[in-house]
């Protein structure tokens, strides 16, 4: 791990030097990671290979400004998150104006609600197996920050602090994040896996 | 018997046990809180076990074509293929022959006596030029402090954030010179201004990397922060400063 971060860091001083195809052995060496992040964050193949594109174009760009002392690799991750994060705050705000159904949540009608009325019933999914399909909307019905706050906790195991940094947000707000993340998979979620037990 | 909340008990699931010990003493007694628990990690089970499919192999080169096709050499903006058109060659011809036609008539031109040293920058001058450089700094990050604290959520967004991509794009471009000037100022020991700019600098990080909308309520506390701090006030006295001794120079130069 130790020899993966020195090799970063010598990669980084060549691209800085004006090599900019040193910068490849980065984009090979991160690319997939950064995939696995954005596809969870998204749930969109097509979506996370442009996160990914534009977290390693927004890297690049702002490559002078790494701390040649920090881990690359975890810089890298935090842009890509980012990235993440504005597409997905962005395509629910096309969304939204898009689809008048969805100012239905500002007029009392709960995500959770529409969820029910959109989203397969549990006992079809059950019936099919599909709990997979079940996870993927019921994780559609977060909002870009809370499914964010998510994935970095509790599948990607980060701690609250790393995710407050990463995403930009104070401890409380990102401990609410989360919380919040976790109550509505939870009501959508429980009668699926009670039932699949 | 006192259930512990949901968040809490979310939370012990989630495996953030430490100093939770009273929620694991009333576990130890209830069982519909330990069912809750159990429940909970089958939901966090599920959710967390999604499924991410594997991008198949030349995953890497793709993704590389794809990024070299948007970078180019630091430092260099324009493609080499551009360089050799005709109209970026007759500029170019022009100014290597204005260049030429200036070696030559320095190199036969009969030569004045010159005064020793009329050309060079006296300290008092590099002194100024600094302080308008700084002062326009100064003003500069206070209006985007300013900018920071009158920001409004954005209309009809499905969560409520705040578009800051103006203000994000500016400390971008500050922080380059904001860490130059910091260190200038810390030669010359002007430590008031160093101090000043030291205090700026995280807040132009965390500007330049957040995402291009953030939600209203790290807005907020990013203004709490500022607000703490006196940052705006001490920006702005610390720019009147700067632009009072820049004005004294100046008049200073102009009565030599």
């Amino acid at each position: 791990m130790t020899g993966m971060v020195d090799s970063d860091a010598a990669q980084v001083a060549q691209v800085l030097g004006g090599d900019r195809d040193a910068f490849r052995v980065l984009v090979e060496r991160h690319s997939r990671r950064l995939f696995r992040l954005a596809y969870r964050m998204t749930g969109n193949e097509q979506d996370a290979e442009e996160i990914v594109q534009d977290a390693f174009v927004r890297a690049y760009r702002k490559l002078d400004r790494f701390e040649s002392r920090a881990n690359f690799g975890t810089w890298l991750y935090r842009i890509c998150a980012n990235c993440a994060l504005d597409r997905m705050r962005k395509q629910r705000t096309e969304d939204a104006h898009r689809e008048p159904a969805r100012e239905e949540e500002d007029a009392g009608v709960g995500p959770l609600e529409l969820a029910a009325s959109n989203a397969p019933s549990p006992d079809r999914l059950v019936m099919s197996g599909e709990l997979g399909a079940g996870v993927r909307a019921a994780m559609e019905q977060l909002s870009a920050t809370e499914r964010a706050a998510f994935v970095l906790r509790h599948v990607d195991g980060h701690s609250i602090e790393e995710i407050a940094k990463s995403l930009g947000l104070n401890i409380g707000a990102t401990k609410n994040s989360v919380f919040r993340a976790v109550q509505k998979l939870r009501r959508q979620l429980e009668p699926l896996v009670s039932a699949t037990r | 018997m006192n259930h512990p909340d949901e968040q809490r008990l979310i939370e012990y699931a989630g495996g953030d046990a430490a100093g939770m010990r009273d929620v694991e003493q009333h576990l130890s007694e209830c069982a519909a809180c330990r069912e809750s628990v159990a429940a909970l990690r089958r939901v966090l089970a599920a959710a967390s076990a999604m499924e991410v499919p594997e991008p198949g192999a030349g995953f890497e080169s793709r993704m590389w074509r794809r990024v070299a096709a948007e970078i180019e050499p630091r430092g260099i903006r324009i493609g080499w293929r551009e360089w050799f058109t005709a109209r970026r060659l007759m500029p170019a011809g022009a100014i290597a022959g204005l260049v030429l036609a200036a070696f030559l008539l320095g190199r036969y031109w009969p030569r004045p006596e010159m005064a020793p040293a009329t050309a060079t920058v006296t300290p008092q001058v590099r002194e100024r030029i600094l302080l308008v450089a700084v002062g326009d700094h100064l003003d500069r990050a206070q209006s985007i402090l300013l900018e920071i604290s009158n920001a409004e959520p954005t209309a009809g967004a499905a969560e409520k954030t705040v578009d800051i991509s103006r203000e994000q794009k500016r400390a971008e471009e500050l922080l380059g010179a904001n860490r130059l000037y910091r260190q200038t100022a810390l030669r010359t020991g002007d430590a008031t201004v160093a101090n000043v700019l030291g205090e700026l600098e995280p807040l132009l990080v965390e500007l330049a990397n957040s995402p291009s909308e953030v939600p209203a309520s790290e807005l907020e506390a990013l203004r709490k922060r500022i607000e703490a701090r006196g940052l705006l006030l001490k920006v702005r006295v610390v720019s009147s400063n700067v632009h009072e001794r820049e004005r004294k120079r100046s008049k200073g130069n102009n009565s030599l």
